[in-house]
């Protein structure tokens, strides 16, 4: 099965209605999603979906319009559409379009996958939620809930400089929560993460995540967090678990050295970035032990591909080694706009949408501890993980994050729980305050990130591990 | 080039051929539902003060959500031919025979006609066909949408400007094998842009029926009145201020109070503060979900949710006793009353959600009169009154990323954005940077909490979903700001 030829039939219509350049790209999306609750199933939800969106250039004004028919003729329709809105973009133009030269890759590829996640039978699936959260609701969980989700993703592209790519890109993950009521609060927790575990990866990646093993002990711990005392607020050295700092690099790192962002794109929704072009290569984000890279090709992380949606091939990059900022996601657009000479992080989230600059796998690279070194060489501060909210400011610099569980750090020791840990800062003096960095590296998977009007959900890959910060303020409360 | 505009009964003959085939690959027993819904989204954006992304889309997503032999399944396809059709079937049938039990099937909605909106004439029992529905902002071009950007960027006068200006159309039917079928369509137009000024952004936001009715140049004008007024901005201390949020701030109350208070699931599972009949709110608060629109403004939703259950006007709140939350089918059983109309393909999952709530604005006569504003005023016309008679605080123009500590009491903690002013004897006095909060929402509107509500209710676009809200400025007694610039 190949969609070659329609995706050809827009882009040569596009090039006949006046267009310089012309990509388009057809996509398949088979979805399955289910979710359980108290030991029953919820909802089960499959989808379908079919149809391919065209990119013009017409002088330095674009245009994108999609349909979801795969006939020639749509295709053909699509194009000179496209071309047709890229050329009312002119009343507003702009600076020169240029594109970063990209070489014309003809090639196919695919994600790894072990078990393919669709063939999974659904009753499997439903006895692992429904058991998962039994055994939480068993082991006194007020709510216990569990969800997994699958995507299996076909895309053929095809641009008018002669790339003919195809990808089959499947993802899945899964996670359970318990819940329990208190007087007035609720208090939760959640494995492996706040939303679950993902990855470009089969059903081996869910089979992995011992769901129903790990239930009951979020059902106590949720119980017990209703007891412990609040995590008092003041300024003290924070340990920060895996998946926490996953989020921390999604938020205060990955969207920040956003190139759409850096250039005022995004300014009126997502907004800015506190990054300047002018201080790339010098400028101080972090301490040494901070070096994060921009990898897709990461096997099993959920921001992994072939190919990016503009058909710029995977490619490592740093961006931010030993401590300074050294690179950004970009497009062939906004890399062209920026004077930089590489691009390779545009997405899309499906064949509606303009693919736009995005996160892949935007990860921190391990450090030379573990974590119980970290614990054992604290003599006081506070140990929180899994995510529970975020928020941060539009130039990406003023953060507060909440986690679901916090410890005490005493004389090197994991102390009593707390509840409603929150820590809050500006990004560059927080990283800049990490001292001690792990090795035990997760890619966590967030399939969840939201950008783009109209709106797109990401899915991004975050390598992590425990870290710890100085003189962070914590326990920021109502 | 214009959005061509479905045929009328053209979805409502797809949905009964969905039905047909449940009945013949599954038999008669199977309960069926089916929504079929066309949408055309274009949206031209601009930044840098000029349009980079230009987007046009016109999908129809076939729903079908099955229960058979105590089993249940739901399926979307946008392959809309007859194979695709079939395997949408067959693969909704496979996936119920093979998933464990559903013990919370709530049954199907039986045969009812739409609710009339006010005023409008010509409503059918089942169609909602003329609730308003403008076809010229469905059938709007990009060209037209372009015009009112450029105007936007014209008004702001050489500042940087950077936003969107969108049109939709929505053409959708409902059937289910209990004989309910229905039919509407809506069509929305919304502008949203900022202004800036060595980084400091003013903002402009609006939503209606009508894309006649947004001005680009008025909006433009208002976004870079703030922009030069937020200029060399102060940094106050944290603590706890008294406010006016002007209606852009007021917006993302509501938006909160929709998916976390008034969420039938998150209310029947006690994971809600809205307790019913209790005097939770001031007495100046009444909020209302209206998805069928009035005789001066064209409907904002469908007639009917993905159920096929009739929507009407929902008082939430009303004099600041709570009196309803949105419910499905399915929250609703739980809660032991019937669906309020607010079925949504994720509802199951996420819980039923209001998407076109009022906060109601204050009679006219309750207001203050002040002096005209010129036009560089940064103060939106709505809050002018209610910022004159504040002795000392904050006026801030919008919130954002704005985030749920503690679900229970709606503990938020978010930034402001796009313009924040300190206000001494009515008067503005200087520009303050941006600043975090955390802050229980419905603890800002409780009893005694509310010093004063503007007379005017903004229609505003959500600025990622098709959701609105209409929403009046606020004076409040006080706001918790636990963080400025500095962290």
């Amino acid at each position: 099965m190949s969609h070659f030829d329609e995706a050809s039939a827009a882009v040569q219509a596009a090039l006949d209605a006046g267009a310089r350049y012309a990509d388009c790209r057809v996509m398949l999306r088979r979805t399955e999603s289910m979710t359980a609750r108290d030991g029953d199933v919820e909802e089960l939800g499959t989808g379908e979906s079919a149809g391919l969106g065209v990119r013009a250039l017409v002088g330095s004004s674009w245009g994108f319009y999609a349909v979801p028919d795969l006939s020639e003729s749509a295709a053909r329709a699509a194009g000179r559409r496209a071309a047709q809105i890229a050329t009312a973009s002119a009343t507003v133009p702009g600076p020169p379009v240029d594109l970063v030269p990209g070489d014309a890759v003809e090639a196919s590829w695919a994600s790894s996958c072990e078990v393919d996640p669709l063939e999974v039978g659904l009753s499997t699936k439903g006895d692992l939620l429904v058991s998962a959260t039994a055994a939480a609701k068993q082991a006194g969980a007020d709510l216990a809930e569990g969800i997994y989700q699958i995507w299996d993703t076909r895309k053929w592209f095809v641009s008018s400089e002669g790339h003919r790519i195809d990808q089959h890109i499947r993802e899945c993950g899964a996670g359970v929560t318990a819940s329990a009521y208190g007087d007035g609060e609720i208090q939760r927790r959640s494995w492996p993460s706040h939303r679950g575990q993902y990855g470009t990866s089969g059903w081996e990646l869910v089979d992995g995540l011992d769901l129903v093993g790990n239930a009951p002990r979020m059902a106590d711990e949720a119980r017990a967090l209703l007891t412990a005392p609040l995590c008092p607020p003041g300024e003290t050295t924070l340990v920060l678990g895996g998946e926490q700092l996953a989020l921390q690099i999604h938020e205060s790192v990955g969207h920040a050295i956003e190139l759409d962002r850096i250039l005022g794109w995004e300014a009126a929704f997502a907004g800015t970035s506190w990054l300047d072009l002018k201080q790339l290569g010098s400028l101080r984000y972090g301490s040494e032990l901070m070096n994060i890279t921009i990898d897709p090709g990461i096997p099993g992380a959920l921001g992994s591909f072939g190919f990016d949606d503009e058909g710029t091939p995977a490619t490592k990059r740093d961006a931010v080694r030993d401590g300074i900022w050294v690179g950004v996601l970009a497009g062939r657009d906004s890399a062209a706009v920026a004077g930089l000479d590489y691009a390779g992080s545009v997405r899309s989230d499906g064949w509606s949408r303009l693919p736009m600059v995005r996160m892949t796998n935007v990860g921190l690279e391990p450090g030379p501890h573990t974590l119980d070194e970290i614990i054992a060489s604290t003599d006081d501060g506070v140990f929180m993980d899994i995510n529970r909210s975020w928020s941060i400011d539009d130039r990406r610099l003023n953060f507060q994050f909440g986690c679901e569980i916090g410890y005490e750090i005493k004389n090197g020791k994991l102390g009593r729980m707390l509840r409603n840990p929150t820590y809050t800062g500006i990004g560059p003096k927080f990283w800049q305050s990490m001292d001690m960095l792990s090795s035990e590296t997760i890619a966590w998977g967030t399939p969840n990130c939201g950008k783009g009007q109209p709106g797109q959900v990401g899915h991004t890959g975050h390598p992590a591990a425990p870290a710890r910060f100085t003189n962070v303020r914590v326990g920021v409360r109502g | 080039m214009t959005a061509e505009i479905v045929r009328t009964g053209a979805e409502l003959e797809l949905a009964a051929r969905v039905i047909e085939l449940v009945r013949e690959v599954a038999g008669p027993a199977a309960e069926a539902e089916v929504t079929v819904r066309h949408d055309a989204e274009a949206l031209t954006r601009f930044a840098n003060s000029a349009i980079h992304q230009n987007v046009a889309e016109a999908t129809t997503t076939i729903r079908l959500r099955l229960h058979l032999d105590g089993r249940s399944a739901s399926s979307s396809t946008t392959v809309v031919e007859p194979a695709g059709l079939r395997g949408l079937v067959e693969r909704t049938v496979t996936a119920a025979r093979l998933s464990p039990p559903d013990t919370t099937w709530p049954g199907l909605t039986r045969p009812a006609p739409l609710h009339g909106s006010a005023g409008h004439h010509g409503s059918g029992p089942r169609s909602g066909l003329d609730f308003g529905f403008d076809e010229a902002t469905a059938r709007a071009t990009p060209a037209e949408r372009a015009e009112r950007v450029r105007d936007f960027v014209r008004a702001a006068d050489g500042l940087e400007t950077a936003g969107y200006c969108r049109t939709t159309y929505t053409s959708a039917a409902f059937a289910n094998s209990a004989g309910q079928a229905v039919e509407g369509r809506t069509a929305e137009a919304a502008m949203d842009g900022i202004a800036r000024l060595n980084g400091d952004d003013g903002v402009a936001r609006l939503a209606g029926g009508r894309l006649a009715g947004l001005d680009g140049a008025a909006l433009g004008a208002r976004a870079a009145a703030k922009a030069r007024a937020a200029q060399g901005p102060i940094e106050l201390p944290p603590g706890r201020y008294e406010v006016v949020l002007e209606p852009e701030a007021v917006a993302d109350l509501l938006d909160n109070f929709a998916v976390f208070g008034f969420n039938g699931k998150a209310f029947a599972q006690k994971q809600s503060f809205a307790e019913l009949e209790a005097e939770q709110f001031d007495p100046a608060v009444t909020i209302v979900d209206e998805p069928l629109g009035s005789r001066s403004e064209p409907a904002a939703g469908l007639p009917f949710d993905v159920e096929g259950t009739p929507r009407e006007s929902l008082v939430l709140v009303r004099d600041g006793v709570t009196k309803a939350v949105a419910h499905d089918r399915a929250s609703a059983a739980d809660a032991g009353t019937a669906s309020t109309g607010h079925a949504s393909p994720t509802s199951r999952s996420w819980g039923p959600m209001a998407t076109h709530m009022r906060l109601e604005a204050a009679p006219a006569a309750t207001e203050p009169e002040v002096p005209p504003a010129g036009p560089d005023s940064p103060i939106a016309e709505s809050a002018r009154p209610l910022v004159s008679r504040m002795e000392r605080g904050l006026l801030i123009t919008d919130f954002w990323y704005t985030r749920v500590l503690d679900q229970k009491a709606l503990i938020i903690t978010g930034l402001t954005r796009n313009g924040v002013w300190l206000i001494e004897n009515g008067q503005l006095v200087a520009p303050v940077s941006n600043m975090r909060f955390t802050q229980s929402y419905p603890q800002a509107l409780a009893p005694g909490a509310i010093r004063g509500i503007g007379s005017e209710s903004i229609l505003l676009p959500d600025r990622w979903s098709g959701t609105r809200y209409a929403a009046p400025a606020l004076h409040l007694a006080s706001w918790n700001l636990t963080g400025n610039a500095s962290g």
